[in-house]
């Protein structure tokens, strides 16, 4: 343990039940001053609950809160925020349309004669910055932002309230492996500057690269507490599961086919008219997982896009089985057994209004058996949602409930259960694990490795390339927005690939 | 006492309605007061007034049948994201149409059950074209349906004065009366009153029936299903495969088809014609049923029936108190203002909102 001073934050016997879940079981945490302590679990644990009572989101049904030695009853996160404690969300909370400037000020906004008093927060603003290396300008559009600059700003506004207790709730999930690097030595040099840390992750390396102490939560229970120092990766991973994990999966040999999908010359514009992807061209045959990897933002998103018919394609052809699907709606293409695993489950992937199973169903409710001619069967529904929940071990009180109250991860086996159901031709997938645990990483692996062994031919992006390289029988890579070289697995090393993704050539 | 406290809260759709309205009569009970009347006098009478003898609650009920189309409409469109604000235009659409079909003359002598659907579904084709105008500029140019729909009301109230007013030509006014009002429809055109001497007819039951379709098409049909999607979420919508432009147009159109055939059958039911103010607010009026009614279909027939009291209520206290009817506008605005304020009567009355919602 580093620095290890008084408890600047201790949780005792918070008990917190949902209808038909006890999220949270007597369970007891400390934060000690200048510490970084990791929270992990699997999805569905209770991480984020337990964080949203401390951060005055939720009240607990038992159990108390004490900050630096003094309890505290919260009823908002107003009075979290007063206490010292920032939060940054699972689910970033930036309001898309505003500055980054407006985006940091907005609920502590000084106003001086009943006019927005900005000059003087753009200077904090430019001095946090400084301070803590966290690079941004304060003037651009949030919206236009990547999600690694976004990150920075959630911690920026956290940090302009002046939070010395900060709560990280799976601040990589969604940053490149570049990113998190850059991130982790940000969360390292706060600590340095006094800060004490509550990080959440599932991603065990960090976990030894970060962590002072480590608390382990499993349904809702604490079920261990450690230190880097005295654990390994396999032991965490089974704590947190209950089980052995396996962290590469078989993936066999591969069988491939004849050609399936053909892209050739594809051009797509992102949503400013640029385009992102440009005369792309790659083929995958049956029986074959195509990996592409690729620093984020090389036009995966918009390619993955154009393909399911979401956007519109600029020039060049897509062929299913030589068939074109230029011009074709979504849903033919969906029709036609194009399977579609989105990048950003919260925004396509799923309606969180409506019920786990409605969202099992979300593009075949019009089908048989799920509705015959306009009329919807709803039993035929549920029972549908019942089978997918057990086999894909969703966690969920039930297949009514909203997919908005199931944790973070659970939402994406929704997702990933929705699509692998179905009979498909291709399947493009697109960030598969992000936010999952180590058990069902495992899981959805072996989910994609079996549906590529009944010949679907798997088309899967990922900003991990580890997972790219794990499981993909041809790993491309998209550099600005052209697949610049495609090769066996077995010729694709960490680092020609890296060093293709960072330069879009061989030749260094 | 947890269980009680439980139960409390599982019960907020429906509490927090009923505490709004209660809270608002107390505050404008302020109001009265301060206009020199006495409130429990006032409500007395507006009371009596809207239930106190059969005829009256028949009048009550009546008044509120037009506003269940409207609200609902209002209501269905909200559940696919619109906020249609063109009750007003499309209900006088409806009731248009339906009064001038019915009065054809090729169409005189024909029996009711010929007639009745006749007037009705030229109603419901009214409204259906003056709902699709605004849905098909939104879906193709992004003209947001607020500005259009109410653009849409303008022109159609005008046109409507225009029409039954003009004696140079006539066009659809009476030359017969000295009002301006449209010729009356065939006695066979007519759906039957159900008390005589007041307003309540057959058409009470057209719109229960319209809001138990509606339940039903919204709960079980995939058109249902589509619309809730492209309402919370359409670029999910898009995903699944829905056509978010051709769903945004056929829910405008239906419920402009909605206010359509409640116009239809005022026109039918009531009235026997149309004189063009009678709708006049009847647009707003339906935003604050449909808001009242948190847009649940169901939830529509209380509030609407709660609207057409206090309007029937009105006139009694007026006498009785010795006060405006402007007050019980000003009563109406405050149960709205509270509904609206949701927030404020659950910290009223410490019902947590579901905004338990998880981040994660
Ligand atoms: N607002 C809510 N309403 C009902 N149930 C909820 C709500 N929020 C969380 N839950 C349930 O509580 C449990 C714990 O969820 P939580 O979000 O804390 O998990 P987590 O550990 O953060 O998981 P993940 O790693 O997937 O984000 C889950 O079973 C979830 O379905
Ligand atoms: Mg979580």
């Amino acid at each position: 343990m580093t620095g290890a001073g008084r408890h600047v934050l201790e949780v005792e016997g918070i008990t917190k039940t949902f209808p038909g879940v006890v999220a949270n079981r007597s369970v007891s945490f400390d934060l000690a001053e200048g510490e970084i302590h990791c929270l992990l679990g699997e999805n569905g644990a209770g991480k984020t609950t337990l964080m949203n009572i401390v951060f005055g989101l939720y009240r607990p049904d038992e159990g108390t809160v004490r900050v630096r030695g003094e309890e505290v009853s919260f009823s908002s996160s107003a009075d979290a925020i007063a206490a010292g404690i920032g939060m940054v969300h699972q689910h970033f909370q930036l309001v898309p349309t505003l500055t980054v400037l407006e985006n940091v000020v907005l609920g502590a906004e000084t106003v001086r004669h009943g006019v927005l008093e900005l000059a003087s927060a753009r200077r904090t603003l430019a001095d946090l910055s400084d301070r803590y290396g966290l690079p941004v300008d304060p003037d651009a559009l949030v919206g236009d932002l990547s999600v690694g600059i976004r990150q920075r700003v959630e911690l920026l506004k956290a940090l302009y309230r002046d939070a010395d207790i900060l709560i990280l709730d799976e601040p990589t999930a969604v940053l490149t492996p570049g990113e998190v690097d850059e991130f982790l030595s940000t969360v390292r040099e706060l600590v340095g500057m006094g800060k004490s840390i509550v990080f959440i992750t599932h991603k065990l390396r960090e976990v030894s690269q970060v962590a002072d102490r480590i608390t382990v939560l499993r349904n809702g229970e604490v079920v261990g507490r450690t230190t880097p120092a005295e654990t390994s990766e396999e032991e965490l991973a089974a704590m947190m599961v209950g089980r052995q994990v396996s962290f590469t999966v078989d993936v066999g040999t591969s069988d491939p086919g004849e050609v399936v999908l053909e892209v050739s010359g594809l051009v797509v514009d992102d949503n400013r008219g640029h385009a992102a992807v440009r005369d792309c061209s790659f083929a995958v045959r049956a029986g074959e997982i195509f990996g592409i990897a690729g620093v984020e933002g090389n036009g995966q998103r918009e390619l993955v896009e154009a393909l399911a018919g979401m956007r519109p394609v600029v020039a060049g052809d897509v062929r299913l089985r030589g068939r074109s699907l230029l011009g074709l709606d979504p849903r033919r293409i969906a029709e036609l057994g194009v399977g579609h695993i989105p990048e950003d489950r919260t925004r396509h992937g799923l309606i969180g209004a409506f019920s786990v199973a409605d969202n099992l169903v979300l593009n075949r409710y019009h089908r048989p058996p799920f509705a015959r001619g306009l009329v919807r069967r709803r039993s035929e529904v549920t029972a549908h949602a019942e089978e997918l929940v057990a086999t894909f071990d969703i966690r969920t009180p039930g297949v009514d409930v909203p997919a908005a109250q199931l944790s973070g991860g659970n939402q994406q086996k929704v997702v990933v259960a929705r699509e692998l159901s179905r009979p498909l031709e291709v399947l493009l997938v697109a960030q598969p694990t992000r936010g999952l645990d180590v058990g069902s990483i495992e899981f959805i692996h072996r989910r994609l490795v079996e549906i590529r062994d009944r010949g679907t031919a798997v088309v899967l992006v990922s900003a991990e390339l580890d997972e790219v390289l794990a499981l993909a029988d041809t790993v491309g890579v998209l550099y600005r927005g052209r697949i610049v070289a495609s090769m066996p697995a077995a010729e694709a090393d960490r680092h020609r690939v890296g060093l293709l993704m960072a330069t879009g050539s061989e030749a260094a | 006492m947890t269980t009680i406290r439980a139960t409390y809260l599982r019960m907020a759709p429906v509490s927090v309605p009923i505490l709004a309205i209660v809270t608002a009569l107390a505050v404008a009970a302020v109001a009265v007061l301060a206009s020199g009347s006495d409130p429990l006098v006032a409500y007395g009478a507006l009371i009596e007034g809207a239930l106190g003898s059969p005829e009256r609650i028949a009048t009550t009920v009546g008044r509120a049948t037009p506003f269940i189309g409207t609200a609902l409409a209002m209501a269905f469109a909200y559940k696919a994201g619109l906020f249609n604000i063109g009750a007003e235009g499309q209900i006088l659409a409806g009731a248009l149409l339906a009064a001038w079909v019915g009065t054809w003359s090729f169409l005189q002598g024909w029996p009711g059950v010929v007639l009745i659907p006749v007037v009705l579904a030229a109603g419901t084709v009214g409204g259906f074209v003056w709902g699709l105008v605004p849905g098909v500029l939104k879906a193709r140019t992004g003209a947001h349906e607020v500005i259009t729909t109410i653009m849409m009301n303008f022109i159609m109230s005008l046109l409507a004065v225009w029409l039954v007013n003009s004696l140079d030509p006539i066009i659809l006014r009476d030359p017969d009366v000295s009002v301006a009002r449209t010729r009356p429809l065939p006695e066979a055109a007519r759906l039957w009153e159900l008390v005589p001497g007041t307003k309540l007819h057959l058409g009470l039951f057209i719109m229960l029936g319209l809001v138990a379709a509606t339940a039903w098409v919204l709960d079980r049909t995939t058109f249902g299903f589509e619309v809730r999607a492209v309402g919370t979420n359409p670029e999910s919508a898009t995903y699944a495969g829905m056509n978010v432009n051709r769903i945004t147009i056929l829910a405008m159109a239906l419920s402009g088809a909605m206010a359509g055939l409640a116009g239809a059958g005022h026109v039918s039911g009531a009235e026997g014609f149309l004189s063009p103010g009678v709708f006049v607010n009847v647009g707003f009026d339906a935003i604050a049923i449909a808001l009242l009614a948190r847009a649940n279909p169901w939830g529509i027939v209380p509030a609407a029936l709660l609207w057409g009291a206090l309007l029937s209520g009105a006139p009694l206290m007026q006498q009785r108190a010795g006060m405006s009817t402007d007050l019980v506008r000003i009563i109406e605005a405050t149960v709205l203002v509270f509904i609206a304020g949701d927030a404020m009567i659950r910290w009223l009355f410490r019902i947590r909102s579901n905004g338990e919602v998880s981040t994660a």
